[in-house]
């Protein structure tokens, strides 16, 4: 069996790569499915904290944040549609309608 | 089982924002009146503010100690009510101005009120987690509201794609503690074994809240947010979650065995950088609303001088200070709203000039709001910052309070700039008066004399959060 310490690295990893993808990639879309991943990566240590401590309350946990998840998702994708019609454009670089 | 009738009862103002939320949304088909819209989303929140009181009756943990009713809880349960209140009282006029639909912006303002009072009456995390998100995706719309504004468009981008960044900060800590503790209850989180993890955990969790209350380095979303949604929406944004979030903040540090002690020194550099972004930013803005946005990020700023303080008085100051920061926040955007006109086109500081002689009485409205956030005595803002200084004095950051007090130097340049625009500069061009209708006199009337009042009789608030007895249990 594979010892728990290998998921909570693998979700660090998980968790990194969205934040590094968050920060550098430009595509809306692209932003936002690091975001996901970054949700999953909680998951997958929920998940694995509690079978580490025999108790359930850590998957309930996991089936909170995929619901939540899931409701953000409905209403980040309108938002997208939103500005993909306003600009014809997802690069978020030319977000800049207000600027410092 | 069935919980008993009065777990609910501890809970009747969140159920009531929640009940009427949803009845709004089924009302939307069939009923065309806009006035029939605001007065049931005024008698509403009405309703859940006076239910807070029913909930105060009923002091105790609900739902398996998940969530409960305390003299925090029930603090922050009636700003966040009368906070829902005051902005639904002053947005059927802007709603109708800018001809955006009254139901579902009422309704999702009920959603967001619930789900700051389910994160100020939290003793949970996984709680915590569905109220923060309750007020946010709620918040992600109403940021959107003009949906033909681009602008509108653009800030509820940003504030959707750093809400959910911070959301995943958030989430990550609680699973670190969940791990290194076993349990998710605030109060029982005690490490298990001594390490690192539980530090990660509340330092992620921290992140994620510092998004959340415009914290810097964490604020760079909040002036683009705060500029393109409708301004009674940013007036909700800048007195409700913040409030709620730091709700949750001082129950995890008053309550949390881990979360004492060494952050000490974590709060101090954050409210010093926070508080120099929010004063030195607003400096260099032309717009109103951008002015006052940065002013927020300030204001965060003092409230965490008074966690760095980390003393009784502090928590008092806390509590005092987002009262008084929520009725002078509420009445300045307000203004800003009803004089930014069709669109909102005139939020510069120059279509400000000359408002003293066109309309006094807002100007001097105005003008107390700006006092009181800058903390001039006989406003609520003088003793919040008062109290402020006095928790940092009494845990001896003398250096702190200090920086404190350059801060509300700087921050006097931009306030008074304000007012002297109004009042002695003389307009480019001849503008027309906009006269307030009734609702919109009414909500900058209860804000001013909140701001008075609480100015001139800051003890009853100060008595009550000075309670032992706070936080529960």
């Amino acid at each position: 069996m594979v010892p728990a310490g290998y998921y909570l690295v693998l979700s660090a990893i998980l968790f990194g790569l969205g934040i590094v993808a968050f920060v550098f990639k430009r595509n809306i879309i692209t932003i936002f499915m690091s975001i996901e991943l970054m949700l999953n990566a909680v998951n997958l240590a929920f998940v694995t904290f509690s079978q580490v401590l025999g108790k359930l309350d850590g998957q309930v946990f996991v089936l909170f944040v995929i619901v939540v998840a899931a409701a953000e998702a409905a209403v980040g994708l309108g938002i997208i549609i939103l500005i993909a019609r306003h600009r014809q454009s997802l690069n978020v670089e030319r977000m800049d309608l207000m600027k410092f | 089982m069935f919980p008993p009738r009065e777990e609910f009862l501890r809970v009747l103002p969140i159920l009531i924002f929640c009940g009427g939320g949803t009845l709004l949304m089924l009302l939307q088909p069939f009923l065309r009146s806009r006035t029939a819209f605001s007065l049931l989303a005024l008698a509403g929140s009405l309703t859940a503010v006076v239910s807070v009181g029913c909930s105060a009756a009923h002091p105790g943990a609900a739902f398996y100690g998940l969530i409960g009713s305390d003299p925090a809880s029930v603090f922050f349960e009636f700003l966040v009510g009368a906070v829902a209140f005051l902005v639904i009282l002053g947005s059927a006029s802007y709603l109708e101005r800018e001809s955006l639909a009254p139901a579902e912006f009422y309704a999702l303002i009920f959603f967001a009120a619930a789900g700051m009072c389910v994160l100020a009456s939290a003793r949970e995390m996984l709680t915590a987690f569905i109220g923060l998100e309750m007020s946010s995706i709620s918040s992600y719309i109403l940021a959107g509201y003009r949906r033909e504004s681009p602008k509108a468009a653009e800030s509820a981008l940003k504030y959707f794609l750093l809400g959910s960044f911070a959301t995943a900060f958030f989430l990550y800590g609680i699973a670190l503690l969940y791990g290194s503790t076993g349990t998710t209850v605030i109060a029982q989180m005690t490490p298990l074994a001594p390490g690192l993890l539980p530090k990660l955990g509340l330092a992620l969790l921290l992140i994620g809240l510092s998004f959340k209350v415009a914290a810097a380095p964490f604020q760079l979303w909040t002036p683009d947010v705060y500029e393109g949604a409708p301004t009674p929406v940013t007036a909700l944004f800048s007195a409700g979650p913040k409030a709620a979030t730091f709700a949750l903040l001082l129950r995890i540090f008053v309550e949390m065995p881990l979360a004492a002690g060494e952050w000490t020194r974590i709060f101090w550099i954050l409210a010093v950088i926070t508080m120099f972004a929010g004063n030195l930013g607003a400096l260099l803005q032309t717009n109103v609303k951008r002015i006052l946005a940065y002013s927020s990020i300030a204001h965060a700023g003092y409230i965490l001088v008074a966690f760095a303080a980390s003393n009784e008085i502090g928590v008092a100051a806390v509590l005092f200070y987002l009262l008084a920061y929520a009725a002078a926040k509420l009445g300045a955007f307000s203004v800003v709203a009803h004089l930014g006109g069709a669109g909102e086109k005139r939020i510069e500081l120059d279509d400000f000039a000359g408002l003293a002689q066109r309309q006094p009485i807002a100007a001097a409205a105005f003008s107390l709001f700006l006092l009181s956030l800058l903390g001039i005595p006989v406003t609520a803002g003088f003793f919040g910052k008062f109290y402020i200084f006095k928790a940092a004095l009494a845990s001896h950051l003398i250096g702190l309070a200090v920086l404190l007090g350059v801060n509300s130097v700087i921050a006097a340049y931009y306030y008074l700039r304000l007012i002297i625009v109004m009042y002695m500069r003389e307009p480019k061009e001849e503008t027309a008066a906009l006269p307030f209708p009734g609702a919109v006199t009414t909500v900058l009337a209860l804000c001013a004399l909140a701001t008075v009042y609480f100015g001139l009789f800051p003890n009853h608030i100060i008595a009550f959060a000075s309670n032992p007895r706070l936080f529960g249990h």
